[in-house]
């Protein structure tokens, strides 16, 4: 029988943008006086949603909004959302690192956070030293500490290094001890925000599988923020995604992650990963791509523009990844043999062909990565390359959806100019 | 039934965060519970200030002898303030040690939003343990500091016979008492209200200069016979005086004068905590 250990009821907080000046003492001065008058904040009612890509010339700002939800005994829930949703804002609301502006947050048992790996730790002291100080912050008392010392260390792997000043770790290690101690708290409720990016491969899979104990085996609840979807749905059972501070969905993890990744925000942008000089343009053809179909030969153009780079025997990688982020068609020109040259200031039109590419129906995205030796000297990914439609029954006979598997289906890269 | 049970249970929360917060709140409860901290906090303070050195924690009574050194030629030999007759390097080393606790409790505390703020973002603990452990961790560099004193007031006493200390020298903690409490008071108070503004950061540095000249530490209150009442104003000064009275044997004393300090520490504390109280809360939206 489970029973609920958070209740969240209309949760809002208003922050204040721009700088603090003796602007603002004005508006302190305001808000005072609507108080002693028995009025509600002035400043609350003006504040305007958060999409912090539109500028607005309102001051205010809700970093949440009225935001409701519980969490039972034993869940381990993900929240997800882009960036600025208001995911780690609502953490901290619930660490009691601040307070809200509205609504209020019920909880049974003790929350230990962790909004970040190592905090408190002192340069100087030695990394024993640094258990205690760390597990007192977190919470602990001396005796757990004592009682859990051995068992820290010997999960952390740095037995070696406990009576040296952490100033002298490597940072991995410095990660990899602060990580262990907060992965030892006794609490009943346990808060993480984006903690597992770090250390090495083999201590994220060693992170992995402590969290995916403390859940499962010790029925403690989890409250997890990741933009590592994976690891998301991996470890949690039940998904919260934060769209612009109001929760968007609320469900079960997989159909949680599938609606934000549907989410019209979270595909609309282009990622430029590196620019050496050759700049991205676009593909001059997508509008004919917009309905393809599941057999079809797929043909994209590709359009580039060499600034300043004079180069030979230039490589490019096509990459395809479906909605669920997930790699599906690889194609390298090196294995047929395709290679360019690259003159300043001159266009480059590529057609990237994919003979019987056998996918889903669904959206597709595009990544580019073109290289000479191992120098990168463009990546750009998430680009909206092409839609594959299957409206009747033999068509949509394919279904590669939550497969992994990448494919390698013939294809041709050509040059245009 | 099942149903009115779950209700029953669920209306015992452990922890109800809201944004009202009540005026006067002092949950000496949590404060109790995290003590383990606030002793690692001050671990921490002290351990730090030495590592990496030779000597160790000897460093701790190197300032005072330095000061005491620097105060004696330009006060005592260049200015001639005259110590009411006790030898000049106790005189001046027994106010010094004491005005550098007071000093640097208040400066250490009325940082603690400003100095804390990636902790204090990061994970909750009740706030006031840091300016606590900042008085604690204060009063044993103290001590360290007063074994150097004592020595020189026991070469004073026995071998020149120039001082003599009387009852009041056991006024002595509940003196350590009220400089801490009104440390901390004053220290809160200013970190308080420099959160969101930080007009007043600017105003501490100097300010506890300047209280040093209003507080006697360099000079003896009778030295100053027009301005009497204005420095028994200053409620260091009948701490200052009491502890000079007590431990020479020479100056004055006031049963009058503590008890308004007294009085001033009480109500200061009080309005510390309770400004303290409002602003932890929120700080971390505005430092």
């Amino acid at each position: 029988m489970s029973s609920t250990v958070i209740d969240i009821e209309n949760l809002s907080k208003l922050y204040r943008l721009g700088q603090v000046s003796s602007k603002t003492l004005t508006h302190d001065f305001n808000r005072w006086f609507a108080k002693v008058r028995g009025k509600e904040d002035p400043y609350a009612k003006i504040g305007t949603e958060n999409d912090r890509s539109v500028k607005t010339s309102d001051e205010y700002v809700w970093a949440l909004q009225d935001v409701c939800f519980n969490v039972q005994q034993g869940d381990v829930l993900g929240i997800i959302g882009s960036n600025g949703a208001g995911k780690s804002t609502l953490l901290k609301l619930l660490s009691r690192v601040t307070s809200p502006s509205k609504g209020n947050i019920k909880v049974k048992g003790r929350i230990a956070s962790l909004l970040e790996v190592g905090t408190g730790f002192h340069p100087e002291l030695t990394g024993k030293e640094n258990v205690f100080l760390n597990g007192a912050i977190l919470g602990m008392t001396k005796n757990e500490i004592k009682r859990k010392f051995d068992e820290i260390v010997d999960f952390a792997g740095v037995a070696k290094y406990i009576e040296t000043p952490v100033k002298r770790y490597s940072s991995g290690m410095y990660v990899r001890l602060a990580f262990a101690v907060a992965a030892y708290l006794e609490s009943e409720i346990l808060i993480l925000d984006e903690v597992l990016a770090v250390g090495d491969a083999e201590f994220q899979k060693k992170c992995m599988g402590k969290m995916g104990d403390v859940a499962h085996n010790e029925g403690r609840t989890v409250l997890f923020v990741s933009h590592n979807l994976f690891a998301v749905s991996e470890i949690c059972n039940k998904g919260l995604l934060m769209v612009n501070g109001r929760v968007s969905h609320s469900g079960p993890i997989a159909q949680t992650i599938d609606k934000y990744l549907k989410g019209g925000t979270s595909h609309s942008e282009i990622y430029l990963i590196k620019n050496k000089g050759i700049d991205w343009i676009g593909i001059p053809n997508r509008d004919n791509l917009t309905n393809c179909k599941p057999n079809d030969e797929i043909s994209i153009d590709v359009s580039l523009f060499v600034k300043n780079l004079n180069m030979s025997g230039v490589f490019i990688d096509f990459n395809v990844f479906n909605e669920n982020n997930e790699n599906v068609v690889h194609s390298r020109s090196n294995w047929i043999g395709f290679t360019f040259d690259t003159k300043s200031n001159t266009p480059i039109n590529l057609t990237y062909k994919i003979i019987a590419p056998q996918l889903a129906a669904g959206k597709y995205f595009l990544s580019v990565n073109i290289y000479q030796g191992n120098d990168v000297l463009l990546y750009v990914t998430n680009i909206e390359a092409f839609n594959i439609n299957a409206n009747n029954y033999f068509g949509s006979s394919i279904f590669l959806d939550g497969v992994n598997a990448i494919t390698v289906p013939p294809f041709t890269i050509s040059r245009n100019n | 039934m099942n149903t009115s049970a779950a209700s029953v249970e669920t209306d015992k929360w452990d922890v109800v965060i809201s944004p009202k917060s009540k005026v006067i709140n002092f949950n000496f409860a949590e404060l109790w519970k995290y003590r383990d901290l606030l002793m690692m906090f001050v671990r921490k303070d002290i351990v730090t200030v030495y590592k990496q050195t030779i000597l160790g924690p000897i460093w701790f009574v190197v300032q005072p002898i330095m000061t005491t050194m620097i105060y004696y030629f330009i006060f005592g030999r260049v200015a001639k303030l005259g110590t009411d007759n006790v030898p000049a390097i106790l005189f001046y080393l027994g106010s010094n040690t004491l005005w550098l606790y007071f000093s640097e409790t208040l400066n250490t505390t009325s940082k603690t939003f400003a100095d804390n703020a990636s902790i204090f973002g990061k994970v909750y603990f009740p706030r006031l343990l840091l300016p606590l452990s900042k008085v604690i961790s204060g009063m044993i560099k103290l001590f360290i500091q007063l074994i150097l004193f004592v020595l020189v007031l026991l070469y004073y006493i026995f071998v020149r016979h120039s001082v003599m200390p009387n009852q009041f020298i056991f006024l002595f903690p509940f003196l350590l008492v009220l400089m801490a409490a009104l440390s901390f008071a004053l220290g809160t108070i200013i970190t308080s209200m420099t959160t969101k503004y930080r007009d007043m950061t600017f105003l501490v540095t100097f300010g506890v200069q300047l209280l040093m000249y209003a507080t006697p530490v360099i000079y003896p209150v009778s030295k100053f016979k027009e301005y009497q009442t204005l420095i028994w104003l200053n409620p260091l000064t009948s701490i200052f005086e009491t502890f000079k009275y007590g431990f020479y044997g020479k100056g004055s004393f006031s049963w009058g004068w503590l008890g308004y300090t007294v009085l001033f520490t009480v109500t200061t504390t009080i309005v510390g905590m309770v400004v303290f109280n409002n602003v932890e809360k929120k700080f971390i939206d505005t430092v």
